[in-house]
């Protein structure tokens, strides 16, 4: 990552206490375009509370979340989501009951919401119509987009998970084990869709597929018990003895 | 498409139910044209807590308060002996309804699940004690409407409510306007983001809607239409008591929506029909005898039965009838419904 690198989202000393239980411990991230951020750690490391601190999901308990340069800390998530920060969530939470391209549509009317033109058929709208059609394509589901969202397959589910993000035209996109529970071939797909997606893009993935991780990812982040004991490029991650020892088992 | 299919006959349906409604007086008694002047107003009330229920997913279970303040307002806003207009006393009427609902929906949605239930319910009690409790409506006895409004022009009466006729045709062209003024709501993108709501409420804030203003536009309107209802009810009584807010309404309707069909307007069509129905053939003495004091007892079987028995509702009856009789499979619950508004 070269020091030019446009930072879009930025993370300082963030922590979150539930009563004496401390998830997240200080812990700061940087996002910049153009790069994979990984965040890996064993369960409960507090990987998906920091993105939902991130994305305004949950209030930190201390610490400041930077977005595009301004302090978004005391912003709601909705607002956060359309000032452009997409994310996606380890469990589908795709709309069963909606056709694929549906799904799309209604995450990209959430950049047109104009909710007061109650006449006008939700259909009719070209831009967020557009949009929807982009990111289905974009996320390979360009031939599913009339199928209902519920009869996908699992590694379908979850590309339209990353469809919707899409939809909403967002500059950071966070998400959470996005390979979870795919198939080889799945996998492949989803990485190829990373790929491409990340020059537009800063993104933060947490996942469980290390060999997934180390091969996408640009820098690693490794938490233990909410607190980050290493942060790097791979192969730093990789060589580093504090992680060795805590997480990847010593090989 | 198969979905164009349905919804031609999903509109035909129901324009052939609103043409059924507009020639019924043709044939008709006294009776009769006021148990259906009754029951319209009831598929009024069933479709404005299906904008809630069956389009957001918010269990209301206060919705007669609104019911009841439309009535109430139709009459104490038109005390004296001298028929009032209907130009403003509707207005006024479905106004005091929506303030109301704007009051009790700001507080109540912050809340979710059986506890907006629970809360939705203490708002409506509060409502029901003070005309219950206090003499503003004349206490339990209930209050009467001296004078029903009347709508003229240029020294005309163009509407007079107090023939059975007018009242019933303004009760039919209020059912179309709000019918029609839903099934094209819940099209825009207000309703479908309604419907995003509904079904996932997380996923709609992290895609960037701010649910909460969504949720009490939603919960206003539905308190506007309750009180249309109410106003109807009560110029067409022409007398307005307590039980017009009682919880015991606020059940009934939710019962009519979900016997009708949660998810689908002409199912609080369907449902408050089947609903006046059933209480008006288990109240028959022709029929039961001496049993039909006891009509509670047979409507809350037939009720249950019919949940037991037909799980997406009455809506879902052609359906099962094509599942059974050609073997085709059967749209479920959980099944696809996209764009299935009216």
């Amino acid at each position: 990552m070269t020091a030019a690198a446009e930072v879009l989202l930025r993370g300082t000393d963030i922590s979150r206490r539930w009563g004496g239980l401390v998830a997240v411990n200080k812990v700061s991230l940087a996002l910049a375009r153009g790069t994979v951020h990984a965040v890996i750690g064993t369960n409960g490391a507090g990987k998906s509370t920091l993105i939902n601190i991130l994305s305004g999901e949950i209030p930190p308990s201390g610490g400041t979340v930077q977005l595009l340069g301004q302090d978004v800390t005391a912003w709601s998530q909705p607002k956060r989501a359309r000032a452009g920060l997409g994310r996606s969530y380890q469990r589908n939470t795709i709309y069963p009951g909606f056709s694929v391209f549906e799904n799309c549509r209604l995450a990209a009317q959430a950049r047109t919401q104009k909710p007061w033109w109650w006449w006008q058929n939700a259909q009719h709208c070209p831009a967020s119509t557009a949009a929807a059609h982009a990111a289905a394509t974009r996320a390979g589901l360009d031939d599913q987009l009339d199928r209902p969202a519920g009869l996908l397959s699992h590694g379908q589910k979850r590309q339209l998970e990353i469809a919707m993000c899409l939809a909403t035209a967002p500059e950071v996109l966070l998400l959470d084990e996005p390979l979870a529970g795919m198939g080889a071939e799945e996998t492949e797909r989803m990485l190829a869709l990373l790929a491409e997606l990340k020059s537009a893009h800063a993104i933060l993935l947490v996942e469980h597929d290390m060999d997934a991780v180390f091969r996408i990812a640009d820098t690693i982040t490794v938490m233990v018990n909410g607190a980050v004991i290493a942060s790097g490029s791979p192969d730093f991650v990789r060589n580093s003895h504090e992680v060795q020892a805590a997480y990847l088992g010593g090989h | 498409m198969m979905a164009d299919t349905h919804s031609r006959s999903r509109f035909a349906f129901v324009a052939l139910c609103l043409a059924a409604l507009a020639v019924y007086p043709l044939a008709a008694g006294s009776y009769g044209l006021d148990l259906v002047t009754k029951i319209m107003v009831y598929a009024i009330f069933a479709l404005s807590l299906e904008l809630l229920v069956g389009a957001t997913g918010l269990v209301c279970f206060g919705h007669a308060a609104f019911f009841g303040i439309g009535a109430y307002a139709a009459v104490l806003l038109a005390p004296g002996y001298e028929p009032v207009s209907l130009g403003w006393l509707l207005p006024a009427s479905v106004g005091a309804a929506a303030l109301y609902a704007l009051f009790m929906g700001a507080l109540s949605l912050r809340t979710q699940g059986v506890y907006f239930i629970m809360v939705t319910l203490a708002f409506a009690q509060m409502a029901y004690y003070v005309v219950h409790d206090t003499p503003l409506g004349g206490g339990t006895d209930g209050i009467y409407l001296d004078a029903k409004p009347v709508l003229a022009a240029g020294g005309n009466t163009l509407i007079d409510l107090d023939q059975p006729l007018a009242i019933y045709f303004f009760t039919l062209a209020c059912l179309a306007a709000v019918f029609i003024f839903l099934a094209v709501l819940l099209r825009s993108r207000f309703g479908r983001a309604l419907a995003g709501i509904k079904a996932n409420e997380q996923r709609m804030r992290a895609t960037g809607f701010s649910t909460y203003p969504y949720k009490l536009a939603a919960f206003v309107i539905s308190g506007a239409i309750a009180g249309l209802a109410g106003f109807l009810f009560g110029v067409k009584d022409g007398y307005v008591n307590p039980e017009l807010l009682s919880w015991h309404l606020s059940g009934a309707v939710l019962i009519m929506i979900i016997l009708g069909g949660l998810g689908h307007l002409r199912g609080a069509l369907i449902g408050a029909f089947a609903f006046a129905l059933l209480q008006e053939f288990f109240k028959s003495e022709a029929i039961f005898g001496d049993f039909a004091k006891h009509w509670h007892l047979g409507l809350g079987l037939a009720i249950i039965a019919s949940v037991a028995l037909l799980p997406n509702g009455l809506v879902g009856l052609p359906a099962l009838w094509r599942q059974r009789l050609l073997g085709k499979p059967v749209t479920g619950r959980g099944a696809p419904s996209a764009g299935d508004t009216p």
